[in-house]
Parts: C-alpha cells; sequence; structure tokens
C-alpha cells in the first residue's frame, strides 16, 4: 500500500489525537509538529509501526526563533523510511530557558553526533545524551554561536581602525 | 586516569591503567586531514577510539546567514573538498527547488557529465589512499594523472581546479568550450584502461585483500542505525543511492546499476567504490551522447531562462538598462527570495548530501544546514575499529573517506 501524506497524518492523528499539530507539505515533504515531552513517544511510534517504518535519521538540527515567546528554539527531525521510499519533517518547539528535550540516542545511534552538534550551536539540552559536550566548538565555549542574538559583523562598519584589512580609517 | 578514558573497565584488582593511549593525529600523516582519533591501546590491538574533531570548523552555516544565495557556492566547495561540483551541483539544484526554476535538458546532462566526473575524482583519491595505507604507493601515482586531466576539465568550465564554485543558478557560467570536450573525450578513452589496471594492481593482490577483508566491517543494520550513506552503506548491502530513490538532475532518463556489497568491510567498500567509477563512466557516455542529439538554438543552452538570479552576459550589461539592473541586483543580493521551507539531498561522492534550507522571505537564507555525510558516519568509527590492530584502523579510516572539511563544516 503506498504510503500518502495522507494517510501518515491519519495513523499521527489516530495515535496522539490532538496534540500533533500543524501539518503541512512545504515542497511536496510532510511535515508536523509534537509536544516536545512526546518527541520519543513519536519517533518510536514512527520508527516500530509496521507500515511507517521511518527507521533511517537522515538529519537532526535546530533553527532559533527569536520572535515566538515561548517557542524560540524549533528541533528539526528529517525521517526517511527507505522502504517505500517516503521522507517526513518532525518539528518539536521549545522554550529557550529551558531547552530541555529527550534524547533519541536510543533509538538512532547516529542521533548522538547530531545532537552533540545541535546542542554545540544553540544549546539544546537534550535529556540522557550519553556524552552532550560540544563537538565542533571549543569546550571553553561559554555561548551558544548559532543563535540569532549573534549576529555576523556588520560588512559596511566604518569604526574600525584595521587597515591591514582593508577597512581603514579612510573612510572617513 | 584522565577523563576519556574513564568508560574502560581495568580488570578486578588491578592497580593502575593497564592499556596506552595513543594520539592518532590532529596532524598526522594517516588520518588524511585534521582530525585527532584518541586511541586506548592494549598492546597493537585498539580498546576504545574517540574522536576530536572540528579543527577546521569555519562556521559556514552562520556565514550563510548572511550571504545572498549566490554567495554560499563558494562555501560549499568547502565542505567535501576532493569532490567540489557535487556540492556545487547539490547547492545549486536546492535553490532551484526554492525558487521553483525548471532547469533544461540540456542543462542537466552537463550537469551529470560534470558531477559523475567529480565522483570519479573522489573515488578515484579514496580508494588510492586505501592502497597507500596497506602500502602501495604506486597506485596512488599511477591514477593522479587522470584526476588531473579530470581537474583540467572543471578548468575549462569554471577556471579552477579544486574549490571550483562551478555553475550557478539556473545553469553553468558558460557553454562547454571545445577544449573541454576532446579533454572529456581523451578521458572517456583513455581512462578505463587505468582503472583496470589499478584493479588488476589491487583487487585480487593477496597482501592488499589480506588487509582488507574483514577489516572496519559493519553490519547492514548498525550502518542504517548509525546513518551510513553512499558508498559505504551499499558496501553493506542497503542498496540505497538518491540518484535513484529521488532522482535529480534529469537522473531517470539514464541507465546504471547501483553496485553493493555485502559484508561492509574495507574490501568491499573498495569494490562498491570501483564499480562506481565503471558506472560514472557508462552515464557519462550515456549524457555524451545525449548532448549530441541536441540540434540547432537548442545545442547552445547553458542556462535556464531566470534574469532574477542568473548574471546577464557582460556585453549586455554595458549596452542594455535592464541587463545593468538584474546585474546590480544580484551582486548586491537585492534579490528577496521567496519564503519556504526546503530539504533537497543529492548523492555526493561519500553519501547523502543534504540541505536543508528555510527562507524567511529576506534576501539570505534565514536558516542552512548542511546534511554532511562524513560527520554522520565518523561516529561510527570507534564501534567499527574497537578490537582491532593499529594499521587496520587506519586502513578503516581512509576507507571510511573521511574529508575534515565535510566534518567540520
Amino acid at each position: 500500500m503506498e504510503l500518502t501524506n495522507e494517510y501518515i497524518k491519519q495513523r499521527l492523528a489516530d495515535q496522539f489525537g490532538d496534540k500533533v499539530v500543524n501539518f503541512e507539505e512545504p515542497y511536496g515533504m510532510f511535515t508536523f509538529e509534537a509536544p516536545k515531552e512526546d518527541n520519543l513517544k513519536v519517533l518510536q511510534f514512527l520508527f516500530d509501526d509496521e507500515e511507517l517504518q521511518f527507521r533511517f535519521l537522515t538529519d537532526l538540527c535546530a533553527v532559533h526563533y527569536p520572535d515566538q515567546e515561548g517557542r524560540e528554539l524549533a528541533i528539526v527531525y528529517h525521517l526517511h523510511n527507505l522502504v517505500k521510499n517516503v521522507r517526513i519533517r518532525f518539528k518539536v518547539f521549545t522554550n529557550i530557558q529551558e531547552p530541555d528535550i529527550f534524547t533519541a540516542t536510543n533509538i538512532f545511534s547516529t542521533a548522538n553526533w547530531m545532537e552533540r552538534e545541535t546542542y554545540d550551536f544553540f544549546g539544546v539540552n537534550f535529556i540522557g545524551h550519553p556524552n552532550l559536550k560540544r563537538i565542533l566548538n571549543v569546550d571553553e565555549m561559554d555561548y551558544f554561536p548559532m543563535r540569532k542574538e549573534f549576529p555576523l559583523e556588520d560588512q559596511t562598519r566604518i569604526d574600525k581602525d584595521d587597515e591591514m584589512f582593508g577597512r581603514g580609517g579612510s573612510i572617513i | 586516569m584522565s577523563e576519556q578514558i574513564k568508560h574502560i573497565k581495568l580488570p578486578e584488582g588491578s592497580i593502575e591503567k593497564q592499556t596506552t593511549t595513543l594520539n592518532l593525529g590532529p596532524t598526522h600523516p594517516a588520518t588524511h586531514g585534521v582530525m585527532q582519533n584518541i586511541l586506548e591501546m592494549d598492546g597493537e590491538r585498539v580498546v576504545s577510539a574517540e574522536q576530536t574533531i572540528g579543527y577546521i570548523h569555519r562556521a559556514f552555516e552562520k556565514l550563510a546567514e548572511r550571504r545572498p544565495l549566490y554567495q554560499i557556492t563558494p562555501l560549499t566547495d568547502r565542505l567535501n573538498y576532493c569532490s567540489s561540483p557535487l556540492n556545487n551541483m547539490g547547492w545549486h539544484m536546492t535553490c532551484e527547488k526554492l525558487l521553483k526554476i525548471q532547469t533544461p535538458k540540456r542543462v542537466d546532462y552537463l550537469r551529470v557529465i560534470i558531477m559523475e566526473l567529480a565522483r570519479i575524482a573522489d573515488h578515484l583519491i579514496c580508494n588510492s589512499i586505501v592502497g597507500v595505507d596497506s602500502g602501495a604507493l604506486s597506485v596512488f601515482l599511477y591514477v593522479m594523472q587522470y584526476r588531473e586531466l579530470i581537474y583540467e576539465i572543471y578548468e575549462e568550465i569554471c577556471g579552477s581546479r579544486l574549490t571550483t564554485n562551478i555553475g550557478r543558478i539556473g545553469g553553468f557560467e558558460r557553454n562547454f568550450n571545445n577544449t573541454a570536450w576532446t579533454k572529456l573525450e581523451k578521458f572517456l578513452a583513455e581512462y578505463p584502461a587505468v582503472l583496470r589496471e589499478f584493479e588488476k594492481l589491487l583487487q585480487r593482490n593477496r597482501i592488499f585483500m589480506e588487509r582488507t577483508m574483514g577489516v572496519g566491517a559493519i553490519s547492514a543494520e548498525r550502518a542504517l542505525n548509525y546513518g551510513f550513506t553512499g558508498p559505504n552503506l551499499r558496501a553493506a548491502g542497503v542498496d540505497y543511492d538518491v540518484r535513484v530513490h529521488s532522482p535529480y538532475s534529469s537522473y531517470e532518463d539514464f541507465s546504471f546499476e547501483v553496485p553493493v556489497g555485502s559484508t561492509g568491510d574495507c574490501y568491499d567498500r573498495f569494490l562498491v567504490r570501483n564499480q562506481e567509477m565503471w558506472q560514472s563512466m557508462e552515464i557519462i557516455k550515456q549524457a555524451y551522447q545525449k548532448i549530441q542529439e541536441f540540434k540547432g538554438a537548442d545545442a547552445e543552452v547553458y542556462h535556464a531562462d531566470v534574469p532574477e538570479y542568473y548574471l546577464p552576459e557582460k556585453k549586455d550589461v554595458y549596452t542594455k538598462m535592464e541587463a545593468l539592473i538584474w546585474h546590480f541586483k544580484i551582486v548586491m543580493g537585492e534579490t528577496d527570495i521567496p519564503k519556504g521551507e526546503v530539504y533537497h539531498s543529492v548523492e555526493a561522492a561519500n553519501g547523502e548530501l543534504g540541505f536543508y534550507l528555510i527562507s524567511d522571505g529576506g534576501r539570505t537564507p534565514y536558516r542552512l544546514h548542511f546534511r554532511r555525510p562524513c560527520f554522520i558516519y565518523y561516529q561510527a568509527y570507534s564501534e567499527i575499529t574497537a578490537g582491532s590492530m593499529l594499521s587496520d584502523a587506519i586502513i578503516t579510516l581512509s576507507s571510511l573517506n573521511l574529508i575534515a572539511g565535510e566534518l567540520d563544516a
């Protein structure tokens, strides 16, 4: 039987009721959202179900939306059913004061480093992770650089007297 | 006892650590890139390995948030720098998907040629390095001249060799010139003999087989759980190939086989890569043939008609008002990109390279995430090397095709 987006949506709604919300299909990829307490339940259901079989974690990353109060951080899972070749996207939102979320490492070994990377750049605290420490940045770093409060340097700034890099005071 | 080795269980009653800590890397000729492995050795056997990565982290995802789409292409060059064109094409296709640009067939076929050449160049390096690490240096030097020829083809098209920045959103910056075609013909004519000889030197070579068979093996189930993709997954027996599963750039028009292995060890990975090179040759031949079938005006098409994103010709910029405006808007990155969220992946040389792009309607991406295959499968390294000899661990490292640039983004 073909695994259509409507069917996945129906199965999720049957299993989780009102908890799964915000069904979308941007560029054809089925996308939905669940509360952060239920992220493991949803992932486990998608993994175990005989028809859904989303057993390949393609990608895991976070997105920071500073304007959405209470749901500043989105954790995005891209899952793939390799048998029927269907991809879906699953999102979980959390606030930035307590960015705690359960780790998926017990379902997917590959989530280990993906979660470390997400912690490293966004400060998402994955509860139960075996080794949650920085992976690409130095251990001494005390902030989470991919958050939007750290903008990149303005390319047009002229207050730096830095002639070595071609941004000298000669402009003034 | 240091922090890193707390997890090692010592035999009952032992008073001190009985293993040796060995630092493999970050700058070691056998790691072929800047990455560190802290190995716990029991004699010559590896007890556990802990990887430290991030030595060449360059914050591409952060940088991308301040750049218009076309300026992100040079960042993708520096992911897997052994096959930059694959990354470039993957990025262009992601943008085209977001912007809903339909590329002409000829562009797709030209892209297929470049992507398959890049795949050959990458596999060539990886397989010959496996040879080097098992003590066969001559094959590496022998095949290098054909990687050189591939680089010369790139050079004819985009002007650069390693970090290519090849192609544009919507197509190519220029049509392939005659020198490029001549060099491609030379490659197609000469390379099969070289590849055959390369195989002859290693494939049934007793020493090479003994060194690689059963080394660094991973089961299909574990490989899937670890998110393996590309030749490493196929060597374990799973026939997942993005080119077949979600065809892009008209791959559905080509007939080719997806070689699979069975044991997932270094030898199978070597065989799968070799077979993929043969398949790539077939694809290039088919694409070349298809391109020659275009006649008249169709035979000159090398980009889609998207003035908002594709730079106009320089002579038009000087003479036509409209072209000048587009030129300015593109170069200054003043075009707003549509709002949307898109994931696109291509079969890069070492696995599924994915781009997750979120746009909020501004001029730059709101968020861009690279799914970098070797970052994802490198974490399996400590599992697949545990219990092996040190020299086997080194072969496994090169046979996984780890590229530090892609690892660290």
